[in-house]
């Protein structure tokens, strides 16, 4: 074969995003069909959407107020990203697996998993986070970029047992500049792995706008140099981030192997409660993007279609602010663990010297209680 | 006439200072322009110097090292900040096998005058994975040099001749220092690297300290003088090259010795200090000698439990009095 034979078996064409990103919403809530990206939901799960949004925008708003009561040491705001969050959790099954990046506080209402336990990280208790296992959703990835990999990692993992499971990795628009991400796609692609990687393009990555990130026409164009298809969709949408990525998922699941998809929003809060975005971009910036909300337009879209009444609409915000008060009621009430614990989770077993440390802290911690009751 | 700064604008002031001096030197990083650095390290130096000198990039640390790296070759003096110290596992190949080795490898010819600047420790309640004290790996690797100021003074001294200097240096910011204040004087200010200093002498015990455990250092000395008992203490300032001389002569004179370190236990510099100490000084000593670690665990984010693991002020008493008893 001449060395100049192309290595994967697929026309490159056919990989390429579309030429504008998928959006079945207007911002007025108006529905367009696209025979392409079905959204097969009922009612119910319609409304569930909404739900979702809803209770993550709540809980959202909630945990940033908890930071500013010194409750929580940062926290990183989704605020404006609820239907790229829902809208992709939404495409997964319940086997399936998330990974998550610091930010995904919707993905993880979507999946069920408990707020409160995901703020525990946020104020430093320890042994309360979550249980990953309970609702296939990891550890939040703090280092950019890393969660790709063990997404890929755990795609092929479960290939390899016959598990018919899809896996999502979450991560940014800045976090395709690493390594990590790249190096995740390659072996996903040449392992046809069942893995979607769903990039939230939110426009920055702390102070770095997307056009000093990358020269790439799109970031959904380098699902080609991978070998896997790149969607693109307003993420501001969450009709359209659910059926692209449904679509992607199916495919996955089929053994087609991975995708990248490209969902379009904004960061509408600074970048962390410890971050000033005035210092970087400007407020009519951000009052465009306020226009965009993704929930005001799903309502609107809700309301079309006679699925949310004023009644329902009291019945929602009623729950996500149940939702938000328990949360807070969790991490007022989290006791700061006992430092002698901080030694149990390192290794599975002790071994002799670290054995020796732990009763060298409780020596003397043990010596200067002593001292301050003395 | 000194002015009472803090060690936060020291960077500033230590980068503006090599800058001005000489066009060759160039800062580059994530978010050290407009944002001036998560830390507020570099604010106003894009104002002053522009984004050809003053560079932001894309999110990839290999790749900053590696700008870092080729630039170094062709001449110039890049100063490469990665944001958090425990991200230089992200680009450790540049740093241990890439960056340490060239100058050796190409018989001397190629020289890699360049500085990474990245923030380390803890104390800020960043948890296990934006807290660690990683300077005991840096000084695991030959052919780097590896500083650790605890003061404004020194950071601009000693970050001028690390700028300066044609080998690689590992410069580590202690991100809890950045708040804290010291004099420093007019003009220019440049050290030396490898000269530890003693910054209060004492004959019953040598206490040698690096970056924060510095200033918890001379407070627990202060109470041993309650106790009777006069402490010296060494600030290391820089682990490669390590000023051997300064401590020997002190422990010479001790006969004691304790190490003050933040990084976790194991393979923590203190180890390197106490087995000279050992082989060296060993007919001089009178005590065991004690190091005062972090325990082998990661560090914990909430404020009461991360105060309960790193070096306390206590502790380093406790240490000092078991040294001399
Ligand atoms: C390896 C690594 N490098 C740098 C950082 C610091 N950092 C935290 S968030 C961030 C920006 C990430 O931007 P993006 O991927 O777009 O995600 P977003 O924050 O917008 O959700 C950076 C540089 C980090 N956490 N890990
Ligand atoms: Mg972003």
């Amino acid at each position: 074969m001449g060395a100049s034979q192309p290595a994967g078996d697929v026309d490159p064409s056919t990989l390429l995003p579309p030429a504008e990103p998928v959006h079945l919403l207007d911002p007025d809530g108006t529905y367009h069909e696209d025979p392409d990206h079905p959204v097969d939901l009922d009612d119910d799960q319609l409304r569930m959407l909404y739900r979702h949004m809803v209770v993550t925008r709540k809980v959202d708003r909630e945990a940033i107020n908890l930071q500013r009561q010194g409750q929580l040491g940062v926290y990183a705001s989704l605020l404006g990203q609820e239907a790229a969050q829902v809208g992709g959790a939404f495409a997964l099954s319940e086997e399936d697996w998330v990974f998550p990046s610091y930010r995904e506080m919707g993905a993880a209402v979507t999946r069920g998993v408990d707020t409160g336990k995901m703020l525990h990280l946020f104020r430093g208790t320890w042994l309360s986070d979550h249980d990953p296992y309970e609702h296939h959703f990891a550890l939040y990835s703090i280092p950019i970029g890393t969660q790709a990999l063990h997404a890929a990692g755990f795609a092929m993992g479960a290939k390899f047992d016959d598990n018919p499971i899809v896996t999502m990795a979450y991560f940014g628009d800045g976090a395709t500049s690493e390594g990590d991400p790249h190096e995740a796609m390659t072996f996903a692609g040449v392992f046809k792995a069942p893995v979607v990687f769903f990039v939230q393009n939110n426009q920055w990555a702390i102070s770095v706008p997307l056009d000093q990130q990358t020269a790439a026409p799109t970031l959904a164009h380098k699902a080609v140099g991978y070998g896997m298809p790149g969607h693109h969709c307003d993420g501001n949408d969450v009709l359209a981030t659910y059926a692209v990525t449904r679509k992607a998922v199916d495919r996955a699941r089929s053994g087609a192997g991975p995708a990248l998809i490209e969902a379009l929003t904004y960061r509408m809060e600074a970048h962390t409660t410890s971050d000033d975005p005035s210092r970087y971009r400007t407020r009519q910036e951000e009052e465009e993007a306020a226009k965009t909300d993704p929930i005001v337009r799903y309502k609107l879209f809700l309301e079309k279609e006679g699925l949310l009444d004023a009644d329902l609409g009291e019945q929602v915000e009623a729950e996500a602010a149940a939702e938000a008060t328990r949360m807070r009621d969790e991490i007022y009430e989290a006791p700061h663990g006992d430092p002698m614990e901080l030694f149990e989770h390192v290794y599975v077993d002790d071994t002799g010297h670290f054995e020796r440390q732990r009763e060298v802290l409780a020596t003397e911690l043990a010596a200067r209680d002593g001292e301050v009751s003395a | 006439m000194a002015e009472l700064i803090t060690y936060r604008d020291a960077v500033k002031r230590a980068i503006a200072q090599e800058m001005r001096r000489d066009d060759s030197v160039y800062l580059i990083g994530e978010d050290v322009g407009d944002a001036g650095g998560v830390f507020k390290a570099t604010k106003g130096l894009l104002d002053e110097f522009g984004p050809v000198r003053v560079r932001d990039t894309p999110i990839s640390e290999e790749a900053i090292l590696g700008a870092a790296m080729g630039a170094a070759m062709t001449g110039l003096r890049p100063i490469a900040e990665i944001m958090f110290s425990d991200f230089l596992a992200t680009c450790w190949d540049l740093v241990a096998v890439e960056m340490a080795k060239t100058r050796y490898m190409t018989d001397g010819q190629v020289t890699l005058p360049l500085v990474i600047r990245t923030a380390n420790g803890g104390g800020l309640r960043f948890g296990a994975q934006h807290s660690q004290a990683v300077e005991n790996w840096a000084m695991a690797v030959p052919g780097l040099k590896v500083v650790a100021p605890s003061n404004p003074h020194d950071l601009i001294g000693l970050f001028a001749a690390a700028v300066r200097d044609d080998d690689p240096v590992l410069f580590f910011e202690q991100k809890s220092l950045y708040p804290t204040k010291g004099h420093v004087e007019e003009g220019e200010i440049v050290e030396e690297l490898g000269t530890a200093k003693i910054v209060r002498s004492g004959t019953d015990v040598t206490i040698v300290a690096l970056a924060s455990m510095v200033r918890r250092a001379e407070q627990a000395a202060d109470e041993l003088a309650e106790q009777g008992i006069s402490a010296e203490v060494i600030d290391l300032r820089s682990l490669v090259p390590l000023d051997a001389t300064t401590i020997i002569e002190s422990v010479v004179k001790t006969s004691r010795l304790v190490t003050v370190e933040e990084n976790p236990r194991l393979c923590g510099w203190g180890s390197e200090v106490v087995s000279l100490v050992a082989e060296e000084a060993f007919w001089h000593l009178d005590g065991p000698l004690t190091r005062v670690t972090t325990p082998h665990i990661p560090l914990p984010s909430a404020d009461a439990l991360e105060d309960e693991v790193l070096p306390s002020v206590q502790r380093i008493v406790d240490g000092c009095v078991k040294a001399v008893s």
